[in-house]
């Protein structure tokens, strides 16, 4: 391979180019022969759907992973990528998706990690400040320099992770999913650091799975689909729609035959619902809301806005600060006495919260119903019934493979959703709350448990279904919540439902001002 | 993810090549202190089975070895570790040993029943602080049963040496207990079957441990309750889902695993001392972890490996009589290394193995692809 | 009013005799736990080093060679650790476990061979121990009142392993709020994946911690056998290793705080002899036992949020694990 020195009058090398990645996890291939190239001075923006193998491809770029096959080259040079010092010297930067910081520590502490100058740090502490003015003159990166990472705001630790990677003289800037955790506004103050960056010649991997975030600040897109590079285009050449349709594939499964939903009487009712966190921080901010009988309720939003403490405050797992939930009248109070009222829970994280990784299948069955006398007697569980039900269930929901004694963890994600919620709906809740039910899922299965919901309400349950994919929401939903920052910013029928508008109140923008 | 090994290099293989690791490290120590190995072997093997005498010393010390052994492991299954076997153990004598000095003299058939009650109920005590300090106010099971282990050291002492020592006496002990409260020997019967213990202090006791197994066993893998404390010690959110509340069952676990530990002093006090005395608990209650690893917290394990220790300790008083160059220390050695090999490094061989036993996943991707079509 | 002074300083003189060895391995657990490693295990590498210091100080008649050979042993315990818990991953509170057992029947088991007398081996001889240096001045500072006395009663008269260990505090404290090892040492603890992604392996800054901490236990068992006392008895560290993770505990794993947490310990101990059969006033007779729990009961009431609260570091106890 020839150096990558350019020639005068040549066009520069890609900064950074990559060629046929592959990544296995265990049965998995996250990444299926990749080739992408990304030219200096660049917004490039990589845009797929959650688990379309994005981070998997950037932590491989970043040597946080180390791929199984295929070639790096930066500036046109072939290049070992194997640890994160490999990637830093190659003068790559990444920010991650979770933070990677240290919360007790100062953000000059925090810069200096790694990057510090002789063993004491007195010196070291002097030039990153000095450095860290600069920087933060140069692209809008204000920072406080002495303030415990811990006390700031999401998005100040960004930028703290951005200055990171600028202070160990980053020329390529990989972002993960950057403005998951922000406001409209950080995110609109990130883009135009993005761009600062961009004219003084540096390179921008941007990661997302956001259509509106490609087409504000990109150069180009490139566009990944179950761990395979898809296309790759000019963004000023392309449209939301040809990259939704890329996203997605042809999707047949989100066109789902239901009819009419006929509401009857509410089971769920939430009243001016509050929950703080520990450090007494709001989650959710005054909700009310019926679900009625026979209708899905959808709740939509960017994740983290509230939507997994209403599942679990809704359950009972959590406690409201204020406010009360009641299902058929009665005030639930705690995750079993949620059960005896009939809430059924399928859980967002399933195999760390909805089932025992290391118990087998028929242990997992009832899970949350042990006391349940059909499973239970005098104290002792009854193994050969609850053996039955599981054998019968695994029939019924299609399970695979059919063997209630093996691990819940030696089940395929797809497989474990349908235990769980094979589990949540036997058990004829009148109210079922589901979180994420096709997330890590495959398309055949994503098919049948989209039957099942619609089934069950026509059998006259309400359900309330929160999902980050929002094609999923609009397909299921009779009745759609946007939530954001704890609230909910508005109402939107199912049928037919606007996406522009839905994604206006996911952004905060409330019915008012839209 | 690990790639599953096959069910019986995972529950028999692995565990074994642990423990034969364990052994052959030990078996270099003999080497280094001038003695054969296997001479060694030959000689412990002989003293702990050789005799009648030799088989009821080596029962004796497993019984203890069970109780402590069953109590960690009980604990394990709670995802906690309990190191405060010695201190429950310690505190399970002194039930025991006040049941005794004050009904003493009653019948055996109202008294044992009493000093076993005794011991269970003080064990169970000291377990159930650490267990209550976790629940309720975070504070972590191995710092607090550490702590506690010395805590229940400086009591005893206080109350032998101030409180129960014989008066006039300069010996730390209490009372002899009467009669009424001699935990039986299982000479008579074993004579039966032509076994005869001689002298030794094999008692009841075994039989109290080898019915706490199996109800160990039923606790923890049939009943409701146990159900409940393994969904806590794998997933705690699972727990919360599941409608149980982490911190009772935590209490629960560290409770019956006091009583366990405290169970250990029937067969030490009331089965050989016969009164209390400073420290009988001799580390018996630290045996149980290289007991509950090597067990793999299985009773049928424990009691195994119960076994193995109780052969190592009896057999080990042999070896150093008649091979004074390796004190009866050794078996602390091993016992250590067990803990070792068997626990901190018990996935040392896992990757060995697994290249051994499972397809190399190299291969796999093509098999895969051909699959999807 | 004078013999009350006498008595204070002979007590202040015990208590820092009796913190060295405390202080030594204190240290040596904060750069360990600093680094999220669990070291229960400070109890096995001091025993460690005190049997080498003693069977090498016995054998080669030099308390300088009996110092190397407790540095090394107990560096190799905390190798060990770390190759049982940073490289295999394994449970950090049954191996520390493991070599604490391992050790207490290593000792005597050893001493029993090599010098049979009954687990124990004895030190004598001239240059075999690290024996009391008296500081400059400090017989014409006796005659001074209060802190001439002071000097040559508690600062002067203590074998050179003391005075390292009063030096190893600050020396901690330097190293850990004011170089680059220090901050990443506190890094690894706090976030081990940030420390990976900002280009430090992981495993190779735990190693170095325990390093230092195999280092420094060393000389904690090496003043326990050759500096204190003359020779190595079985089971001679007794707790005093647990002590130090309670005085660490206490201290919330920061080096001054945990210093005074040393003291208020040895002071216990050293008041707990002086007050054997003394009666107090209100107390009464005060059993010396509950002088001797007190230390492990103050750590279970700060421990439960009863006094104060302890912080550990954040990711203290998992083994790192690179998350897909």
């Amino acid at each position: 391979m020839a150096a990558g020195a350019t020639r005068p009058g040549e066009a520069p090398p890609p900064a950074v180019e990559l060629q046929g990645i592959d990544k296995w996890f265990g049965t998995n291939h996250a990444n299926r022969g990749i080739d992408l190239a990304v030219m200096p001075g660049t917004i490039h923006g990589i845009i797929g759907e959650n688990g379309a193998g994005k981070s998997t491809l950037m932590n491989i770029l970043f040597g946080f992973l180390e791929a199984d096959g295929g070639r790096i080259l930066v500036d046109g040079e072939p290049r070992r990528i194997r640890r994160p010092e490999d990637a830093i010297r190659a003068g790559i930067g990444m920010v991650h998706q979770h933070f990677m910081l240290v919360e007790p520590f100062t953000v000059v502490e925090n810069v200096l990690l790694g990057a510090e100058e002789g063993p004491l740090l007195r010196r070291s502490r002097a030039k990153a400040r000095a450095e860290l003015g600069r920087l933060a003159r140069d692209y809008a990166l204000d920072v406080p320099l002495d303030a415990v990472v811990h006390d700031l705001p999401v998005g100040l630790q960004q930028r703290v992770e951005i200055l990171k990677a600028l202070y160990r003289g980053a020329r390529i800037l990989i972002l993960d999913e950057p403005t998951g955790v922000l406001t409209p506004a950080e995110a609109d103050h990130l883009f135009r650091i993005l761009t600062g960056l961009r004219d003084q010649g540096r390179t921008v991997l941007l990661i997302t799975h956001k259509l509106r975030e490609i087409m504000a600040v990109t150069d180009r897109v490139s566009v990944m689909r179950q761990g395979a590079m898809v296309a790759h285009r000019e963004t000023a050449e392309t449209s939301r729609e040809d990259l939704a349709e890329l996203m997605v594939g042809h999707k047949v499964i989100l066109r789902i035959d239901k009819g009419r939903a006929r509401p009857g009487a509410p089971v769920l009712e939430v009243r001016d619902l509050w929950v703080h966190d520990r450090q007494d921080v709001p989650r959710l901010k005054g909700l009310t809301f019926d679900v009625r009988a026979g209708e899905i309720v959808g709740v939509a939003g960017v994740s983290g806005n509230g939507q997994s403490e209403l599942l679990e405050v809704l359950s009972g797992i959590l406690h409201p600060t204020k406010g009360e939930v009641r299902v058929g009248g009665e005030p639930v109070l705690n995750p079993a006495q949620g059960r005896s009222l009939g809430v059924g829970h399928v859980p967002e994280d399933r195999l760390r919260v909805g089932l025992v990784r290391t118990f087998p299948a028929w242990e997992n069955a009832v899970l949350g119903h042990q006391r349940d006398a059909r499973y239970e007697q005098g104290g002792f569980m009854r193994r050969r019934r609850i053996r039955d039900v599981c054998r019968d269930w695994m029939r019924r929901h299609d399970v695979r493979p059919q063997s209630c004694d093996l691990e819940a963890g030696g089940f395929s994600g797809g497989n474990q959703q349908k235990l769980v919620l094979a589990r949540e709906m036997e058990h004829e809740p009148g109210l079922l709350l589901v979180g994420q039910p096709t997330r890590g899922v495959d398309i055949g299965a994503i098919e049948l448990i989209h039957k099942r919901l619609v089934a069950l309400r026509d059998r006259g349950k309400a359900i309330l279904l929160v999902s980050v994919e929002l094609d999923e929401v609009m397909a299921l939903a009779d009745r759609i919540l946007v939530m954001f920052d704890g609230t909910i910013t508005g109402e939107v029928p199912g049928e037919g439902a606007d996406e522009r508008r839905i994604g206006l109140l996911m952004a905060g923008i409330a019915e008012e001002a839209a | 993810m690990r790639d599953a090994l096959p069910a019986w290099v995972e529950l028999g293989l692995l565990p074994l090549l642990n423990l034969a690791f364990a052994f052959l490290v030990t078996g270099v120590i003999v080497v280094i202190l001038g003695e054969n190995p296997l001479e060694a072997v030959e000689l412990l093997v002989y003293g702990a089975f050789g005799y009648g005498e030799a088989w009821g010393y080596t029962l004796f010390y497993a019984t203890n070895f069970i109780f402590t052994g069953l109590a960690v492991a009980l604990a394990f299954h709670a995802g906690l570790f309990n190191i405060g076997g010695e201190g429950q153990a310690y505190i399970g004598g002194l039930g025991a040993g006040l049941a005794a000095l004050a009904f003493g003299g009653g019948s055996p058939f109202l008294v044992l029943p009493l000093c076993v009650l005794g011991a269970a109920l003080f064990g169970a005590v000291w377990g159930f602080i650490p267990g209550w300090l976790q629940a309720k106010r975070g504070s972590h099971v191995v710092i607090t049963t550490i702590m506690l282990n010395f805590v229940a050291a400086s009591l005893m002492t206080y109350l032998m040496v101030n409180v129960l020592i014989v008066r006039g006496s300069q010996i730390p002990e209490s009372a002899g207990f009467g009669p009424g409260a001699d935990m039986p020997g299982l000479n008579g019967l074993l004579n039966l079957f032509g076994l005869d213990v001689g002298r030794s202090p094999l008692n009841l006791s075994l039989v109290l441990a080898l019915v706490c197994c199996v109800l160990v066993w039923a606790f923890v893998w049939k009943s409701r309750p146990g159900y409940e404390v393994r969904v806590v010690g794998q997933s705690e959110p699972a727990a919360r889902y599941a409608g149980i509340v982490p911190g009772n069952k935590v209490i629960l676990a560290m409770t019956l695993s006091g009583v366990l530990a405290g169970l250990m002093a029937v067969n030490e006090v009331l089965g050989a001392q016969h009164r209390l005395v400073l420290g009988f608990s001799g580390g018996y209650g630290f045996v149980g972890i290289a007991v509950a690893l090597m067990g793999r917290s299985h009773p049928f394990g424990v009691v195994l490996a119960a076994l193995l220790f109780g052969a190592l300790y009896q057999g080990g008083s042999e070896l150093a009589f008649d091979m004074p160059a390796i004190s009866r220390d050794m078996v602390v050695v091993i016992q250590g290394l067990v803990i070792l090999f068997a626990g901190a490094l018990e996935h040392m061989f896992r990757p060995f193995l697994t290249g051994i036993f499972v397809r190399r996943r190299d291969a796999a991707p093509a098999v895969r692809e051909a699959a999807r079509g | 009013m004078a013999d009350v002074w006498l008595q204070a300083l002979l007590v202040t003189d015990s208590t820092v005799r009796l913190a060295a060895p405390l202080v030594l391995a204190a240290m040596a657990g904060l750069f360990s736990e600093r680094s999220g490693v669990v070291d229960i295990a400070l109890e096995g590498k001091m025993l460690g080093g005190a049997f080498a210091a003693a069977a090498a100080a016995a054998y080669t008649g030099s308390a300088w060679l009996g110092l190397l050979a407790a540095l090394v042993v107990s560096y190799l315990l905390a190798m060990l650790h770390g190759f049982a818990t940073i490289t295999n991953r394994g449970d950090q509170v049954v191996s520390g476990m493991a070599i604490n057992i391992a050790v207490a029947g290593l000792g005597p088991v050893l001493a029993d061979a090599w010098f049979h007398q009954a687990g124990r081996v004895p030190v004598f001889g001239a240059g075999t121990r690290f024996t009391e240096i008296d500081l400059p001045f400090a017989e014409a500072a006796r005659a001074v009142p209060l802190m001439g006395s002071f000097y040559a009663e508690v600062v002067s008269g203590h074998n050179l392993l003391v005075y390292l260990a009063a030096l190893s505090v600050p020396l901690t404290a330097f190293v850990v709020y004011q170089t680059r090892f220090g901050l990443r040492l506190r890094a690894v603890g706090e976030n081990p994946a940030a420390v990976d992604t900002a280009g430090i392996p992981v495993a190779r800054m735990r190693y170095e911690a325990l390093m230092v901490t195999g280092l420094l236990c060393g000389v904690a068992g090496a003043y326990l056998s050759i500096g204190q006392g003359a020779g190595f008895v079985r089971d001679m560290t007794a707790g005093k290793g647990y002590l130090a993770l309670a005085a660490l505990i206490f201290g919330k794993w920061r080096p001054v705080p945990t210093l005074l947490a040393c003291l208020l310990f040895a002071l216990a101990d050293a008041l707990q002899t002086r007050l054997q059969g003394v009666t107090l006033p209100v107390i009464g007779e005060l059993p010396t036992q509950a002088i001797q729990a007190l230390p492990y009961l103050l750590t279970i009431l700060l421990l439960a949020g009863f006094v104060g609260r302890a912080v550990a570091p954040k990711a203290i106890g998992q083994p790192y694990v690179k998350e897909r």
